[in-house]
Formats: structure tokens, sequence, C-alpha cells
């Protein structure tokens, strides 16, 4: 790349950066991105390690840079094939968190109502000592394992281990319920197992792109970027996107529908009734490949787009519009996120887009593809290791087959993992802490205390007395506070592992520089512990056979054989090498696969699946026999859904419909990303999105200070006013009370003190998108606007002092060719 | 003949069913899913009962169509319940009562899907297809809540039993 002209765009005012447009068919150009802290040059870089994003689901691969044994900056890989050497604001600025002074380095223990420091031998015994005391009182039922989309696949699968044969709890999740449990569990309705579909070079190929509540721009800044080079190139795409917030995406769509929240369902079966009216369905594709059309065609038989314009708050001639950009296109890349995985009827929802590209033939093609999105960057492998609702390996619980293949694979017997009901989700977890029949909670790399909804419960749960609660993490968080043993842990660039982003990348993440203080790799806490509690095989040996990461991946690729997410193919030689490469990886695939299922060679087959299926609306799971019944042949399944209103709509006393989601410069609670300079900036306090005219109607004016009430709690904060749809009220859900200088007491600054208890019935994942709630004006501005970014879907009616980074956010960008 | 007792059979028991669904609902709302599933479900009962309701005229029977409104508004203490159930949703003994009223519903379902069964039966010997309509358009939703109860008893009871 050298000799090639750099630019140096400041990248909190351009987050995107500079456009590369590219033909259909063609090859998104090369753009390597680079950042280094101020006055280290490249020449003076002593090492560069490879490793992949950490700050979201993308999974863009870059270096470490690293000088005199400290992170001096990061480089985007040219070779990656999911980034092209592309990097974001996050990826660009978000790694200086680990130097932070506020890092955890030594263990702390709650003694006489306080955390103080302890040795880590005190620490572990703690725990050990609570642990063996329950196992004798109660077993394995008192204990909950609640972790992340964050760690790394060794630590998981380690974790999911000692969980299910240790421990031997079904109580076991993690924070992934909350971003990506409905992308599992839509894809096992349709396709009986899990496993993304598609690929992120189907941009480069599609002739339309359907987005469904997902903020590309803001949730995977350079997957937007590849789309804003198609959409700037020759033979741009449709685009069609559907979400209540005027999002950069929408800016930029040929049909934009800003639905109600809380409405996905009837907006989809509308478009699938025009698909069918029109006759727009490739008949020999759902013939050949599909069960439950006749289903589908009775269902939405009466959806006209009339009947959803009245319930979705959008023109029937919009629907129509986007169902005829759908029915004439079959290179159709379908893609959702949070605004349906965290609204009402998530599942429901999630399927008829899946649907959508079945009746199209729209799989398994190039630019013709479906992709669930997840949230966070590790949340693949979350799923595929079973450190969440799942057996590892995309293994069936309801198969006893597949328990006892686990079973040998462990030594251990098959009776002592539990499969008698579903693994426990996240939020049961939680109701039986409540109840106080689990009283031992490990929470590791994740913030209940701001990610959960309805935050007064949550905080009451973690603080009970009964509630033994251990936290793993990086810094003192909101969550810690209410702990009674809080280890410190090495984070991204600190510890060695592997992680696969959203379509099947499987990354090499190396150890660039030293955690700091006492901090420990989480796999390392894990094995120590595993060591401690003396878990056996039947054998007598050792449960956890391994000790570091290489040979936990070793001991996942075992694990992993023959099922979809093939991991045998894979080294660490290979991975660490840069060679980042797609499951599956075997023998048939030796280089990966770009996308499942090109020869409609689904993963369905009874005594194959990962799951038979639940009801949509009763979240009943199907029965071995009434699967085998149905599917003996493994086809794809239409399922179909019907629309039902939200439990808590809009009344008089509460007439707005309360919404939460991210901005581009923070991931979760801010925990990172509140702690680097150029991020923290960019948005640094929490606010409130309305429209022009619900602010009008309560007279508000831009950065005038307003409560959100709902019926659970208050948020209080400066208003923005944009483009958003009118009734609905944005809130975004990063701010906790770490740094909100000496509030924390009245909680009002957390967007889940607002929000409900409530589930997906199939995917179990919490309705963080449909409550109700009012707005009350507290006060005049103070004549600041609201510390909202003008660069995302926060962008101001307002002439306003445009959001910027300045010299301290520049990042060089080296065009090839 | 005898249709119209096997009318007024599936309508009190669809009836029944509704207003025990949201009974148990209000009793058990710290278990949120139980809470807001059994509403919908509620829904769906409420929902056949009108649909009978409109059957039966054509038989000159009269059957109430807001049966289950009538019966909740004679569930005077269901307000009290709701807030009781609050304070209770923090002991553990409530675990066992969602048992116990899961159980109690199963049977409630299992009654109105055997009055679907014979009513079904019913419309086909007397060549009544409007009547088979209404039958297989609301007898699977009966069974579907039927199989929640089950499922949701294969999950809670391994907890209830085991701490």
């Amino acid at each position: 790349m050298r000799g090639y002209p750099a630019v140096v765009p400041d990248r909190i005012a351009d987050p995107w950066g500079s456009r590369t447009p590219y033909p259909r068919g063609g090859a998104w150009p090369v753009r390597v991105d680079t950042f280094l802290r101020d006055g280290v040059t490249s020449d003076e870089v002593e090492q560069w390690v490879p490793t992949a994003s950490l700050l979201h689901s993308n999974g863009d691969a870059m270096d470490v840079a690293v000088k005199d044994g400290r992170m001096v900056g990061v480089r985007g890989r040219a070779d990656s094939r999911v980034n092209h050497g592309r990097l974001g604001p996050k990826d660009l600025f978000g790694w200086q968190a680990n130097e932070s002074g506020e890092r955890l380095e030594r263990p702390l223990i709650r003694r006489g109502g306080e955390l103080v420091e302890t040795d880590w031998g005190s620490a572990m015994d703690a725990i050990v000592d609570r642990s063996r005391e329950l196992l004798g009182e109660q077993g394995p039922s008192a204990f909950g394992i609640y972790t992340t989309g964050q760690l790394f696949l060794e630590e998981y699968y380690t974790l999911g281990v000692i969980g299910r044969a240790g421990l031997r709890t079904n109580h076991i999740d993690g924070n992934t319920r909350l971003c990506t449990a409905t992308a599992a569990e839509a894809l096992k309705e349709t396709f009986a197992c899990d496993g993304q579909p598609g690929s992120y070079a189907d941009v480069d190929h599609c002739d339309v792109l359907f987005l469904v509540g997902h903020n590309v721009a803001e949730t995977q800044v350079t997957l937007w970027a590849r789309m804003l080079d198609r959409l700037e190139g020759p033979d741009p795409p449709k685009l069609v996107v559907v979400d209540p917030r005027r999002t950069v995406p929408a800016r930029h769509a040929d049909v934009h529908l800003p639905v109600r929240s809380g409405t996905n369902l009837a907006l989809l079966n509308a478009i699938l009734h025009e698909l069918i009216s029109d006759d727009q369905v490739d008949h020999a594709f759902v013939d050949a490949h599909t069960l439950g059309y006749d289903e589908l065609l009775k269902r939405v038989r009466d959806c006209t787009p009339e009947w959803a314009a009245e319930i979705c708050g959008v023109g029937a001639d919009e629907i129509r519009a986007a169902a005829e950009i759908l029915g004439a296109h079959d290179r159709i890349l379908s893609t959702c996120l949070q605004g349906v995985y965290q609204s009402h009827q998530a599942t429901a929802a999630a399927v008829q887009i899946n649907n959508i590209n079945l009746l199209r033939g729209a799989l398994g093609k190039p630019g013709g593809g479906i992709l669930q999105m997840n949230g966070q960057p590790t949340a693949q492998n979350t799923r595929e290791c079973g450190a969440n609702g799942d057996l590892p390996a995309f293994r069936n619980w309801a198969n006893d087959e597949h328990v006892e293949q686990l079973a040998q694979l462990w030594n251990v017997d098959a009776t002592a993992i539990p499969h008698y009901a579903p693994p426990t989700h996240a939020m049961q977890i939680f109701r039986y802490a409540e109840q106080g029949s689990i009283r031992f909670l490990w929470i590791s790399a994740t913030n209940p205390a701001v990610s959960l909804p309805e935050l007064d419960r949550i905080r009451s749960i973690l603080a009970k007395e009964d509630l033994f609660v251990v936290v793993q993490d990086l810094f003192v968080t909101e969550t810690a506070e209410l702990a009674d043993v809080v280890l410190p842990a090495a984070t991204w660039g600190e510890k060695e592992g592997t992680f696969t982003n959203t379509d099947r990348t499987v990354h090499h993440s190396g150890k660039a520089v030293q955690p700091p203080g006492e901090a420990r790799a989480d796999l390392d806490i894990f094995l120590d512990y595993a060591r401690r509690m003396d878990f056996r095989d039947k054998d007598g040996e050792p449960l956890i056979k391994w000790h570091d990461a290489e040979s936990a991946f070793k001991a996942w690729q075992a694990c992993s054989a023959g099922r979809p997410c093939d991991y045998t193919g894979l080294s660490y030689e290979k991975l660490r090498a840069g060679g980042e490469t797609q499951w599956p990886c075997n023998e048939q695939f030796p280089d990966g696969r770009e996308r499942l299922y090109t020869e409609q060679d689904f993963y369905a087959d009874p005594d194959y699946c990962e799951s038979y299926g639940r009801d949509l609306v009763t979240g009943t799971a199907v029965e071995s026999d009434e699967y085998r019944a149905l599917n003996a042949t493994g086809k794809a399944i239409i399922k179909a859904a019907e629309y039902l209103p939200p439990s808590e709509p809009p009344d008089e006393e509460y007439p707005l419909r309360l919404n939460t989601g991210r901005t581009l410069y923070h991931f979760h609670t801010r925990t990172k990303t509140g702690r680097a300079p150029q991020l923290a900036a960019a948005a640094p306090d929490v606010w409130v999105e309305l429209s022009a005219a619900d602010a009008q109607g309560h007279g508000v004016a831009e950065g005038d200070v307003v409560d959100v009430v709902a019926p659970r709690g208050v948020v209080r904060a400066p208003a923005r006013i944009t483009d958003i749809r009118p009734g609905v009220v944005f809130v975004p859900f990063h701010y906790g009370y770490w740094d909100s200088n000496g509030s924390a007491d009245d909680h009002r600054r957390a967007a889940n003190e607002m929000t409900i208890t409530q589930w997906d019935p199939a995917s179990k994942q919490p309705l963080f998108k449909t409550a109700a709630c009012r707005i009350e004006k507290v006060a005049d501005a103070d004549g600041q606007a609201a510390p909202a970014p003008t660069t995302t879907a926060s962008q101001p009616i307002a002439s306003i002092t445009p959001t910027v980074g300045g010299a301290a956010a520049e990042a060089t960008e080296e065009l090839a060719g | 003949m005898k249709i119209e007792v096997a009318l007024r059979e599936t309508h009190d028991a669809e009836t029944d069913l509704a207003a025990e669904l949201l009974r148990v609902g209000e009793r058990h709302k710290a278990d949120h899913d139980v809470y807001h599933l059994t509403r919908t479900l509620s829904g769906w009962s409420d929902r056949h009962v009108h649909r009978l309701a409109e059957q039966a005229e054509r038989y000159e029977l009269d059957l109430d169509a807001d049966a289950v409104e009538e019966e909740q508004d004679r569930g005077v203490l269901a307000r009290v319940r709701e807030k009781g159930s609050e304070l209770l949703g923090q002991r553990p003994e409530p675990g066992l009562l969602l048992l116990r009223d899961l159980r109690e519903l199963h049977l409630a379902a299992a009654r109105a899907s055997l009055a679907w069964t014979v009513l079904g039966q019913g419309a086909q010997a007397v060549s009544d297809p409007e009547l088979l309509e209404t039958v297989t358009a609301c007898h699977p939703e009966t069974i579907r809540t039927m199989k929640w109860t089950v499922q949701k008893i294969k999950e809670a009871s391994p907890q209830v039993l085991a701490s």
C-alpha cells in the first residue's frame, strides 16, 4: 500500500471514512485505516499482533501495534474478507480503555458490607467454600452462571463444561440473551439449526438490501461502509429500511418504513401478503425445499397493506412499494437486528424475514441471503459453545443421542448433564434468584445492573443477602458494586483466544501486552476454579483436561466435529498467521464455507437438527415425534404467526412509545468506550430523542431537560429533537452510574430503569423496545444542545455545532490503487 | 339433535378456561411470562366463546358471548390477589403454588379440548360445515394452550422440587 496517497479524516466527524465506490459483482476496494498514539509512527512499532474488533459484532480484522510493552494503536488488516482494511471509530479508539487507571488490578471481597482488596487465594477460597456448601445443602439447582458475548471461544467452552458437567446445573446463559437470542431462535425455527446462512460478501452482489430494525450504520460501521460503497457505485442496490427513527440508512433508502415500535410482524405479514397476491413467489423453490407454505397463505390472507398501515402507522402505498421491490428481485440480502430482536413478537417477526427470502428463493447464492445479525463480538461463540441456553456445537437438548455424545466426550454419565427441560434462560435465572432458589450467581464480563430491564428489580435481586454474587470484570461496574467477590480479568489484547463474527468468520486474537496488576485471563480463572473444585470425570480423572487457550481450542474442535459449526479444519497455527476462516472448516470445506445452504442442504434432519422448533406465540417446544412426522426429510420450515398487540400499549397516562438502543460511539454500558477519550467526548451523556411534533406539544426545545416517565422508572435528560416518528421516544441504553457525577442514588440515567420485564416466548429475549411512557418538561436548556451526536440517527433538526473529534480523532486511510 | 348440549359444554369449558387463565396470571404476576402469556391465551378462549355464541344462534340456543367478561367481573378478589402476588413473589413457596395452578389450568384446557372434539364429531354428523369450520379454527388454539401448560410444568417443576 505504501506510496499511495493517504488521507487523514477525523473519524469521529466522519465515522465511515472515505468512499470507495464499486459495482455489483466487483471487488470492494481495500482501504487500510490506522490510528497510532500521538507521536508514534508506524516505523517505531515493534510488533503488530493480529486480532479483530471486540466492541461490536462485525469482526473487523486488525493488528494491535505494540511498542515498549504497551499498546500504541491499531491498523485494519488489508487481507481480511470482512473489512478489507477498514476500522470503525470504536476499533480505532476503544483500545485505549485497556490502559485506564481505573482497571481492577486485585481481587475484591466483601467484608463488613464493604468491598476490600484481597489476594487471589482468599478470593477463590471464598468462592469454592460457598460452592461446596451449596452443593451439599441444595445441589446443582442452587447455581446460576451468567456470562457474556465478549469473552473468547475457549472460555465459553470451558465455562459450559464446568457448568453442565462439573456443577451439573441447567442454569447457564449469557447476556447474548439480550442481543442475539432471537437470531439463533429464528434460524432454529426456519432451518432447525443455528448458523448464519449468508455472507458479508452478499453486499457485493445484491440487488436489494432489506434492513429491518437494523441500524447498520451505527452497529456495524464497516458493513455500512461496504453498503454505502455499493450505493454510490454503478448499479446500486435498492435499499428498503424499516425503522421508527430516521437513521443514516433510512436517509439513503428508496423506501423507508418508520413503523410504530412493536408492530414489525404486522408489516412483514403485509409484505408477505403482497408477494403472494402478486404471485411473486418462486414456487419451484418453495415446493422443493420448504414446508408450511399453505399455513402461511391462510395466515396472511387478510393481512392487506391497508390493514397493516393502520397498525404500523405507515402508508399502505409505502408497504406496497417495499413489497414491489422485494418481489422484483431475487438477489435480496435481508438483515435484521435489535429493532426486531428486542421488540414485541421478536422471533415471529425475525422468522417472517426468513420467509420473505424463502418465498423469493433468495438463499445460498451470491447476493441472495439472510443475515440474522449479532450484537456482540463473540456472541456467536456463546451460542456455539453452550454457554447460553443451548448445548455445545448446536446439539439438541431434546435428543438423547446428542446428550450421549457430550457424555462420551466429557467421560461422564449422560444423566449428569441436565437435559430434562430447556436450559434456563437469563430472565428465569434472575427470577429463581429473586425467589431464593438460586443462591450462587457467577457473572462474567457483563453488567446486568445497567443492561437488564427494570433495574430497580435487578438491583434488589443482586443485593439479596442470600445470593452469593461473583463478578469477573475489568472495572468496578455497577454490578460489581453489588458483588460478594470481584475478580479482576484480563481483556482483549492481554490474553490469547479465538472468536467468531456474525458471518461465521473465525479470528485468532493474540496477546499483545501484559494485563495490569494481578488481573488474569478469564480462561485461567475458570480453569483455576475447576481445579480447586476438583471436578472429576467418571474414571476419576480431572473433568477439564486442558490447561491453556490452545489446548482448550483443541478440546472444542473435538466437540464440534461433525456438527454444523465444525472447526476441525482450523488450527492456531493457521489462525495466528491472520488466516481468518469461516466455519464449517473441515475436510469437505478446508478453506471454510462462504454461504450455508447453497444446495439447500439444511441441517434440519430430525436426528441431526439442533431444535425441533417452538410455538411462536406460546414458546412451547415441538416434541420429537411431532417434528419427525412433519419434517422427516429435513426441509426449511415456513412458520407463520398472527400479529398481537403489545402488552403495554400507549394509554392516557403513558401516551408515547419508549424505544431504547445504541449509538455509534458506545458499546454496552460504556465500561470501555466511556474510558476512550474520543468516544466519550462524542456522546458524553444520556439524551432523549423526540419528534418535533411531540416536542412542540410539550413546549420542549433542543436541549431542554425532560423526564421520560414509564410505569417502572424515570430518566432525566436533555431533549434532542429529530426526525424520529411522532409518538416514539428514544433513549440510548449505554449510560449507567459509574461516571454520573454523584447522581448515582437517584437512578435517573439508565434507560433500563423504564423497560418492562417481559420476554419473547420463543427466544426469551427481553422486550427493550416495547413499553409506554410520557414526557414531562423539567427545565429550559442552559444554552447547550443535548449531548447527542449529530452524525447519526440522533441528527438534530435544529442547526447546531456538529460532532467532531478534532486532531485527536484523525486516523490515516491508505487506499490501494 | 343434541348438538346444543355440545355447544353449551364447549362454551362453558372455554369460559372457565379463559377465566382460569386470567386468575392464574394475576396470581403469578411476578412470574412475568406466566402473567403475559395467560392474558394472550385467555384472549384466544374469549374469542372462541364469541364464535360459539354466534354458532349457537343458528340452533336458537342462547349462549352468552360476553361470558368471560362477566366471569371476570365476578372475580372481585382478583385485584387483591394481583397485589398480593407481587409480595408473595419473593418467597420460594409460590413455586409450589404455581405448579398447582398450572395443573388446574391443564385440566381446564383438557376439558375444553375434549368438548371441542365432541362438538367437531357432532358438526360432521349433522353436516354443519360452518360449525365444523369454527371447530377447526378454534380447537388447535385450545390444544396449544394445553401444551403450553405441560411445557411450563416441565420447566418449573425441577427447580421447585430440587431446591
